[in-house]
């Protein structure tokens, strides 16, 4: 016990003393502002948030926010909150990511290290966390939660409060990374922060609290929302959708959110953990008394690597539903699709340990992880030459969403074949922790996930607003994205060769300056991809009744298609009767007609405010768990649970749309908020 | 292989939306809660499953100080175990009484389970306390880390459930046994009876063999 106390010592503040007891760690030096970086951003950031604040308050707005959106319970609003919070995340992502690429474009070349070695640790991690957990999750979050209720004919989703809920605390996990930009400081370990890095012992500060805090409150509402959309998918389809006629998407979607239940608890079980390490004392991951820092690298990969197909399936789901429609045919091998799917969701569950081959686990651990590693990259071809047999003879119409999966195709294969080489353990002892890999992963995750996430925005755009994306600035924005991947990365795999290790700040020697100088230009590249997208939302919106479009503006095949564009809050005023894959596709070629009568009573959610109200208590035990201000941390704690408990006291949650509303929605009136 | 698109055309003519009231989904979600419950419970397992893999790769790592065999007072433990596994039959009573309608006696059972219930948590707390004042608290090395979080984990999960089943009580009192209510009465069953399966696991593989071993 003597090692807990000598580090318990400087690390806890003495509640004895009253200022301590009452404000727990926080002074006046934790704020970062003598870095004039840091100080110029929260200028801008507050700048913008009083501008945002005020206009909305202008508007008259919040009102409106607080009942259309904020306590909404319907799976499209939500849909939407998660894709606007995963944009404006990808900006603060982006940002991060730039700063690096200059930092290590003047270090390398020995003109200026900008950023101080504490401060660039802290925006790699940062970057990391940012970019996987707050973009490309509420990302991929958003697409299922909008897109598949929709494909399966369903009216929402199997527990809308738990949906609201879920999104309420990815929010607060945002709110608590975004926090520690200013007030403190995050984690400088790495996105996956390893112990005993990460322990008390070397990492004494609040970062690391604040990235555990942030992920499993989170993580919590990643895991609900899982169980939520397997239920959903499940038990809620449209009559006569059995499984194999399920659109690829929605398949996706199922498989994904099982990989989310069967992952995420990993995580959450594993961040705990290292929790109880920084506070309670434990011994789980230190090095001394017996800990062992390797289960948690362990345990860390085993959510790890499921994670990157919960990032990527989704997505895969997203090309499958573009490439057919954009051919004008079906989709090329639908059932072996499906098994490709299942397969990649039991492997990706048997290669966890291809992310540390140098551990020493012997010659034949790294051979068995290895090879289940290549032999992921079988189903995921076969997915590929399925994209390119449909695309084979078809009609191909050159639209946004079809640029993106060109791009996708060429991109995604290049980032596979480096990951199969790196899958070769004596390979991957040389090309370990070096930039190959850096370049790798961003291979598949840019020319994989952002690219699917872009393809599937301009896709699903008219469906969720009733209007296109702006075609020009779209085509900016792809050129952008896909010419400045390859400029920033492509340097990076010849570093890493090179022998250039990861996350590294300081330069002694000037020869990589070339090549770090070209993947400076190659972000410049992705700023303007990024810009153009912003300004083509904006325009689009500007110029929305030029762009508008009926319910059907792709010609496609499911049924979310069948509605109209914006869908009501209800989806379906009658709930389609499935006969064939393709649901959609099948009713236009029979020439089937949405009735005008026969409406009948619809049942629906009512919104409520606990989701929000619960996950704002339990951003607050996060935040004063991070500075030790036990009794709010105990206020936020119990209070949560009570209200919680509050919440199950009402029994009245549900209400009947009349068939007379149904009627008038349907023949074009406005709808209004659904009852309180 | 039969045609996925296009299958065969039957007899009449496609009914794609159905307008005739008897046939009509209408959404209902209730339908859907068993089986989130039940998925929720294999996520929550997961980490009681990563919480027995610590135990069985540090419940070794002594670092100079106690084993379990210094420190289980095996007969203790066995008669909580006893609760607990008595509280499961108690619920299962309580919802035998649900099932026939009978409120007064599903109530009776189900405080006598929550009962069952508390005795399980004090002779737990009794146990840590033991273990606290002979200096085996969680830090003292990576076993009883490891030790405490996996018993204390189940230890919450009970605890949670009791406070679960306090509100239930309230509510059936309130509303009596609706659909919803025997709705959530199920689900805690759910619930309490995973806590017993997982409490199985700890005393066969945490206490009997740290005492056999």
């Amino acid at each position: 016990m003597a090692t807990q106390t000598e580090t318990g010592a400087e690390h806890f503040a003495d509640i004895t003393n009253p200022v301590h007891w009452f404000w727990g760690k926080l002074n006046w030096d934790i704020f970062p502002f003598y870095d004039p970086l840091i100080l110029g951003t929260f200028i801008v950031t507050i700048a913008l948030g009083v501008g945002v604040v005020g206009w909305l308050t202008h508007k008259r707005l919040w009102g409106y926010l607080w009942t259309e959106w904020f306590t909404s319970v319907d799976h499209k609003k939500i849909g939407i909150m998660y894709m606007i919070l995963a944009t404006v995340m990808l900006i603060r992502g982006f940002s991060d990511a730039v700063l690096m690429r200059i930092h290590q474009a003047l270090a390398s070349a020995g003109i200026l290290e900008f950023l101080p070695p504490y401060h660039y640790d802290q925006v790699f991690t940062a970057h990391g966390v940012i970019m996987i957990f707050f973009v490309a999750m509420p990302f991929i979050t958003g697409f299922m939660n909008y897109v598949m209720p929709l494909q399966i004919g369903a009216r929402d989703v199997a527990f809308p409060f738990l949906n609201n809920f879920s999104f309420w605390l990815t929010f607060a996990g945002v709110v608590l990374v975004m926090m520690s930009l200013f007030v403190g400081e995050f984690a400088a370990t790495g996105w996956l922060a390893f112990p005993p890095l990460s322990g008390l012992e070397f990492s004494p500060g609040v970062g690391v609290d604040y990235y555990l805090w942030s992920l499993n409150i989170a993580g919590i509402g990643t895991t609900l929302s899982g169980i939520n959309l397997i239920v959903t998918i499940v038990k809620m389809r449209a009559p006569g959708m059995n499984w194999m006629k399920l659109p690829i998407f929605t398949w996706s979607t199922l498989v994904t959110n099982i990989l989310i239940v069967a992952s995420f608890p990993v995580l959450t079980a594993t961040l705990a953990l290292l929790t109880a390490d920084r506070y309670l004392g434990t011994h789980f991951f230190t090095n001394d008394m017996g800990g062992n820092a390797m289960m948690y690298v362990n345990l860390i990969w085993i959510w790890g690597h499921p994670e990157v197909y919960i990032l990527i399936l989704p997505i895969f789901g997203i090309f499958s539903e573009i490439v057919p429609t954009f051919s004008r045919k079906r989709l090329f091998g639908y059932t072996s699709m499906v098994y490709a799917l299942c397969v990649i969701t039991i492997l990706s569950y048997l290669v966890w340990l291809h992310h540390f081959f140098t551990m020493g686990a012997g010659a034949d651990v790294n051979s068995f992880f290895g090879i289940t590693t290549m032999i992921i990259s079988i189903p995921t071809g076969a997915k590929l030459f399925n994209w390119l047999f449909t695309m084979y003879k078809g009609r191909i119409q050159f639209e946004l969403p079809m640029m993106w999966v060109i791009a996708f195709m060429i991109t995604f294969t290049i980032g596979g074949m480096t990951g199969v080489l790196l899958a070769v353990p004596p390979a991957d002892y040389v090309l370990h922790n070096s930039l190959f890999l850096v370049a790798h992963f961003h291979n598949v995750i840019i020319g994989g996930v952002v690219f699917g996430i872009f393809a599937g925005i301009t896709y699903w755009w008219p469906k969720a607003f009733g209007f296109h994306l702006d075609k020009f600035w779209g085509t900016i924005s792809f050129y952008g994205w896909v010419g400045g991947f390859w400029v920033a990365f492509m340097p990076l795999y010849i570093l890493g060769l090179m022998g250039v290790t990861r996350r590294l700040s300081q330069f002694e020697d000037t020869s990589y300056a070339l090549l770090f100088g070209i993947a400076a230009v190659g972000v410049a590249m992705i700023a303007i991809g990024v810009i153009a997208f912003i300004i083509q939302i904006v325009v689009s919106i500007r110029n929305r009744e030029a762009l508008a479009c009926g319910g059907d503006p792709w010609n496609a095949r499911t049924l979310e298609w069948s509605t109209s564009s914006p869908p009501p809050y209800y989806n379906f005023a009658h709930v389609p009767r499935v006969y064939a894959l393709d649901a959609w596709d099948h009713m236009k070629a029979n020439d089937a007609q949405v009735p005008k009568e026969g409406y009948v009573p619809i049942h629906m959610p009512k919104r409520t405010p606990s989701g929000l109200i619960i996950a704002g208590m339990m951003t607050v035990l996060g935040f004063a768990m991070v500075w030790h201000i036990w009794w709010l941390a105990a206020l936020g704690f119990f209070g949560s649970i009570a209200y919680g408990i509050y919440h199950t006291f009402d029994y009245d949650r549900d209400f009947y749309l009349q068939p007379d509303e149904v009627r008038a929605i349907a023949n074009g009136r406005r709808p209004v908020a659904p009852a309180e | 292989m039969a045609n996925l698109t296009h299958p065969a055309k039957p007899a009449k003519s496609f009914d794609f939306y159905s307008t005739d009231p008897t046939s009509h989904v209408d959404g209902h979600h209730d339908t859907g809660t068993m089986l989130g419950f039940w998925i929720y419970l294999m996520s929550d397992s997961l980490i009681f499953g990563i919480l027995f893999a610590i135990y069985a790769v540090l419940g070794t790592n002594y670092a100079a100080g106690p084993a379990p065999a210094d420190l289980f007072e095996i007969k203790k433990i066995l008669l909580a175990t006893f609760f607990l596994l008595f509280s499961s039959i108690t619920y299962g009573f309580a919802v035998i009484n649900m099932q026939q309608g009978k409120e007064r006696q599903m109530t009776t059972w189900l405080l006598v389970t929550g009962a069952f219930g508390i005795a399980f948590l004090v002779m737990e707390l009794l146990e840590f306390q033991h273990l606290w004042h002979l200096g085996a608290g969680p830090g003292a090395s990576a076993f009883l880390s490891s030790f405490w979080f996996l018993v204390g984990t189940h230890g919450l999960h009970v605890l949670s459930g009791t406070i679960w089943l306090a509100v239930l009580l309230v509510q059936v009192q309130k509303h009596g046994l609706n659909e919803d209510n025997k709705r959530r009465i199920l689900c805690l069953s759910l619930f309490w009876h995973f806590l017993d399966l997982i409490w199985i696991g700890v005393f066969s593989f945490v206490y009997l063999t740290g005492v056999l071993l």
